[in-house]
């Protein structure tokens, strides 16, 4: 079986899961609200500040949302210790990892599209008119996010304490993805808008250098 | 009985993890560079004499970043070759790595303060530093938190790879994203006085035998664990 096919079933398997319990989304979308709402009492969100600070605090939110939400990314399959069956299958083993990513990439940026009008409005900025560069610049971000979030997850769920510990590894990685995004949605943002190739290649080669991270170290971390 | 006396005649124990000529040479190193820094080196002109925590201080930085860069030597070696001796060496030099960029957080602090009028600004080089501190902390304490040598190395491994491929990208999305706004002015680029140089060559030699010293010993307090470990498993099976 191919590394496509088999990627692509792992994929579809999680979308089900997620979608038959419509657990995870929700309450995830849920907490990013919640920080949204808390952020705002931290200074005045209104007309140009917001400009300035609210991709920041957007940019943040998302992190710490997927930081918890790719918890249970691979804790899921521990609970029937699916994960085993998994290991079992005639597949690449990075086909798993590679599946689980694409499924958590999705999540992340299905939260943040539901997300993005409501912090639009909040904040008072207009997006509607930089809509494709906007979706761009979050899809871009959303892949360093998922790629890194899934094989730290892999790694947490092998520890004590992993509901504490996958923040405390992916926050700090995840920082130069938190300044590029963020720096390229205030660009996208601003007025004239901006798209910045100089964050938009640094993000690219993020992606790029952690997929192919994931991509070598991945059946290592589904040994038993 | 017999494979309990074997392993423990493999016991690293028998030969010392350092000759005492080389760790007289290291502390002979540290007194000449603190005598360099503290005495011989000329006292700066315009920061005066806090500039002469600059020597242990940088010294500090590149041996901290020699220690990261073998935390990820360890990493990949282990991965490849599935030998506990990487990993032993991955943990001992990210234990030396944090400690020599704790020296670096401390003394920077000490330094800017009469120099900016400040104790911490949040400049490309400080930002990134810290960064990177927080990086390996976060690395140690996952290791704490995984029970088996094995399973503990492994994923230390994975993310030890990880947290050294981040280190370049921290420093770029750090200094672009930095060197937009405003920062205090480091160094005026005068031109550097040729005692200063050589207390800089000397302070960098010290602190790098400190830290080949520590990884050793470090290295071999890892060792006997595991080897503590493989007898005690050898005596619960023989019961």
């Amino acid at each position: 079986m191919t590394l496509a096919r088999a990627t692509s079933i792992i994929l579809a398997k999680e979308l089900r899961t997620e979608f038959r319990s419509r657990q995870l989304l929700g309450t995830t979308a849920v907490f990013v609200l919640i920080v949204i709402v808390l952020f705002s009492f931290t200074f005045n969100p209104t007309a140009t500040e917001s400009r300035r600070f609210g991709p920041g605090l957007l940019w943040l939110a998302f992190l710490f949302a997927g930081s918890l939400m790719l918890q249970s990314s691979f804790l899921r399959e521990q609970t029937n210790d699916t994960l085993s069956a998994l290991r079992l299958a005639p597949i690449e083993p990075f086909s798993i990892i590679a599946g689980k990513m694409a499924a958590n990439f999705l999540f992340l940026m299905l939260v943040e599209v539901i997300l993005l009008p409501v912090f639009a409005v909040l904040y008072n900025v207009a997006i509607l008119p930089v809509l494709p560069q906007l979706f761009l610049v979050l899809s871009m971000g959303t892949i360093g996010l998922a790629a890194t979030g899934t094989v730290f997850s892999a790694v947490a769920a092998q520890a004590r304490l992993r509901e504490l510990l996958l923040p405390l590894l992916l926050l700090p990685v995840l920082a130069p993805v938190l300044i590029a995004s963020t720096e390229a949605t205030i660009g996208v943002l601003q007025d004239p808008s901006e798209l910045s190739l100089v964050w938009l290649t640094f993000l690219a080669c993020f992606d790029v250098i952690f997929l192919t991270a994931a991509w070598m170290v991945g059946e290592y971390l589904l040994e038993e | 009985m017999s494979s309990e006396t074997q392993t423990l005649q493999t016991l690293p124990t028998t030969r010392p993890a350092i000759s005492v000529p080389s760790v007289l040479l290291m502390f002979l190193l540290l007194a000449a560079a603190s005598y360099g820094a503290l005495i011989w080196a000329p006292t700066e002109r315009t920061m005066g004499i806090v500039q002469r925590i600059f020597y242990f201080h940088v010294a500090s930085a590149w041996s901290g970043f020699v220690s990261f860069l073998m935390v990820f030597i360890g990493s990949v070696a282990y991965l490849r070759t599935r030998a506990l001796k990487w990993d032993w060496l991955s943990v001992a030099s990210a234990e030396v790595g944090v400690a020599f960029f704790t020296v670096v957080l401390v003394t920077g602090p000490i330094w800017a303060k009469p120099v900016w009028g400040i104790w911490w600004t949040w400049d490309a080089r400080l930002t990134s530093s810290f960064l990177l501190w927080v990086l390996f902390v976060s690395y140690l304490v996952l290791r704490s938190l995984v029970e088996e040598p094995e399973r503990r190395a492994m994923v230390s491994a994975v993310f030890g790879i990880f947290a050294a491929l981040d280190i370049p990208l921290v420093y770029f999305s750090i200094w672009w994203f930095r060197t937009q706004h405003p920062q205090p002015v480091i160094g005026d680029g005068g031109k550097l006085d040729a005692r200063m140089g050589w207390v800089l060559l000397l302070t960098w030699a010290a602190t790098s035998g400190v830290m080949i010293v520590l990884i050793r010993l470090r290295y071999r307090l890892e060792a006997l664990r595991a080897a503590v470990d493989a007898v005690r498993m050898e005596s619960v099976r023989g019961r």
